[in-house]
């Protein structure tokens, strides 16, 4: 559960304050509403480690992609589709 | 079941177990604190492929497991409550409390939803202004940003029928009880890197230098054995340091942006984990600032110590002392369809890593 899955932020989609921002994170294709509000320095095409739907650090590409392959393999990326799984 | 032929990194792994095997000249017991690890460790066979020296033990680093059976019970009151929906990650549905699993509930009709984010739960919150939604926020420091993000958002949207039950504990003083608990001889540890990722390095200090334990922060893909590389080159030089292996992740002082998100809404508490006992100061509840978001105060929950179940060893697992396959009820009594303990069917569980991953040799030794 500790698990931060890396994705590439496509897009800013809103802005309630000053910190509380939120955009698209594409995992794979997977896309997915993210909260930036503890990465303020994110822009489009950066990635991002998300780990249940907020962005805890920056990662670079090379790192993203090693990772994400990785958590694809060990069949650990249920976390990003839970929310259809048992409802 | 994969293996490593499969990963790209096979060679790299390959030449540091080898590493290891030609530096190894005393018995060593090192403790991971990360389900993650575990997983990765037993899925990937590199328990099998280091030394006979070196005995990785896995330490509680899987929140649902070490959530108290009082703290289940008290979702599962909840769940069952009229006016309730009860948002959960997936994790903990399958978990027994002290009569059912909230996955038990849910099927005689109880409102319980598995949500990716504790956001989501405050969206649901917003959609359903006549319900009380409650998030069941379990979880290390790692996710303790997300959920006090969900209490200070619905604070700001003034949404107020959305609440916590916490259930959030913290390493380093997990660490501290392992280290002083005299039945338990741990020589190091790899410290979970996407906690450090959140709080940094600098609460290790302390435990590094009273106990004069190696803590290497670590990631979790194959490659990141070097974090037990670097364990092992300090212990067999007799030196105890904190080191950094997950450098490409995590920064010395953490996210400092997160660290106060999490110190807006809670404070350090006392804290029981499963299997484990009271440990103090080793979790959060939410501030009184925050009261109305706290689950806890607003249903009037009084948490009781539930005595857990006797024939589950999970503590003894999560000190270090057993391994799953030690437990008399491992894949016989407890599998994932019955199980007696939430190691069991969490998917950070010691138990449930043994049960699905590991092969004969590592199930018979
Ligand atoms: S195998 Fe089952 S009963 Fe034994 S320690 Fe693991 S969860 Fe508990």
């Amino acid at each position: 559960m500790c698990l931060a899955i890396p994705g590439k932020l496509t897009a800013i989609t809103g802005q309630l304050d000053e910190t509380f921002r939120f955009g698209k994170v594409s995992f794979g294709g997977i896309m997915k509403e993210v909260n930036l509000s503890m990465v303020p320095e994110a822009k489009v095409g950066d990635y991002v480690l998300v780990h249940v739907g907020v962005a805890i650090s920056l990662v670079d590409e090379e790192e993203a992609h090693k990772t994400f392959e990785y958590i694809k393999q060990m069949g650990e990326l249920n976390d990003l589709d839970s929310n259809t799984s048992e409802t | 079941m994969k293996y490593l032929s499969e990963f790209r990194d096979a060679t790299t792994v390959k030449d540091l177990v080898d590493t290891i095997k030609r530096i190894t000249t005393k018995p060593w017991t090192i403790m991971e604190i990360c389900g993650g690890q575990t997983h990765s460790l037993v899925k990937n066979g590199i328990l099998e492929m280091l030394p006979i020296e070196i005995t990785m033990v896995h330490g509680p680093g899987c929140p649902v497991c070490v959530t108290p059976l009082g703290i289940n019970d008290e979702a599962i009151y909840l769940a069952e409550s009229k006016n309730v929906i009860l948002c959960s990650f997936g994790d903990m549905l399958r978990v027994p409390g002290s009569k059912k699993s909230l996955l038990e509930v849910k099927a005689t009709g109880a409102d319980v939803r598995i949500v990716y984010s504790p956001l989501e739960a405050v969206k649901l919150a917003q959609d359903n202004p006549a319900t009380e939604v409650v998030f069941f926020a379990v979880g290390f420091e790692t996710t303790a940003p997300a959920n006090a993000l969900s209490v200070v958002h619905a604070h700001k949207l003034g949404v107020n029928n959305f609440s916590i039950l916490a259930s959030h504990v913290l390493v380093p003083p997990a660490m501290e009880a392992i280290l002083s608990d005299p039945e338990t001889r741990i020589d190091a540890f790899l410290a979970a890197g996407h906690v450090c990722t959140i709080m940094g390095m600098e609460e290790y200090e302390p435990i590094v230098e009273k106990y004069k334990v190696p803590i290497v922060v670590t990631g979790f893909e194959p490659v990141d054995l070097s974090g037990i590389l670097m364990t092992v080159i300090q212990l067999e030089r007799g030196e105890a340091k904190l080191e950094n292996q997950y450098a490409r992740v995590v920064q010395q002082e953490g996210n400092r942006l997160a660290q106060k998100t999490i110190y807006e809404v809670f404070e350090i508490s006392d804290r029981t984990w499963r299997g484990i006992g009271e440990i103090p100061e080793s979790g959060y509840e939410v501030k009184n600032e925050y009261a109305r978001y706290n689950a806890r105060k607003k249903f009037n929950l009084n948490l009781k110590p539930v005595p857990e179940n006797a024939e589950c060893i999970s503590g003894a697992i999560m000190k270090g002392l057993k391994k799953p396959i030690q437990c008399p009820n491992f894949g016989t009594q407890c599998n994932p369809e019955h199980p007696l303990g939430a190691p069991m069917v969490s998917s950070e569980g010691a138990c449930a890593a043994y049960y699905h991953y590991a092969n004969n040799n590592l199930v018979k030794s």
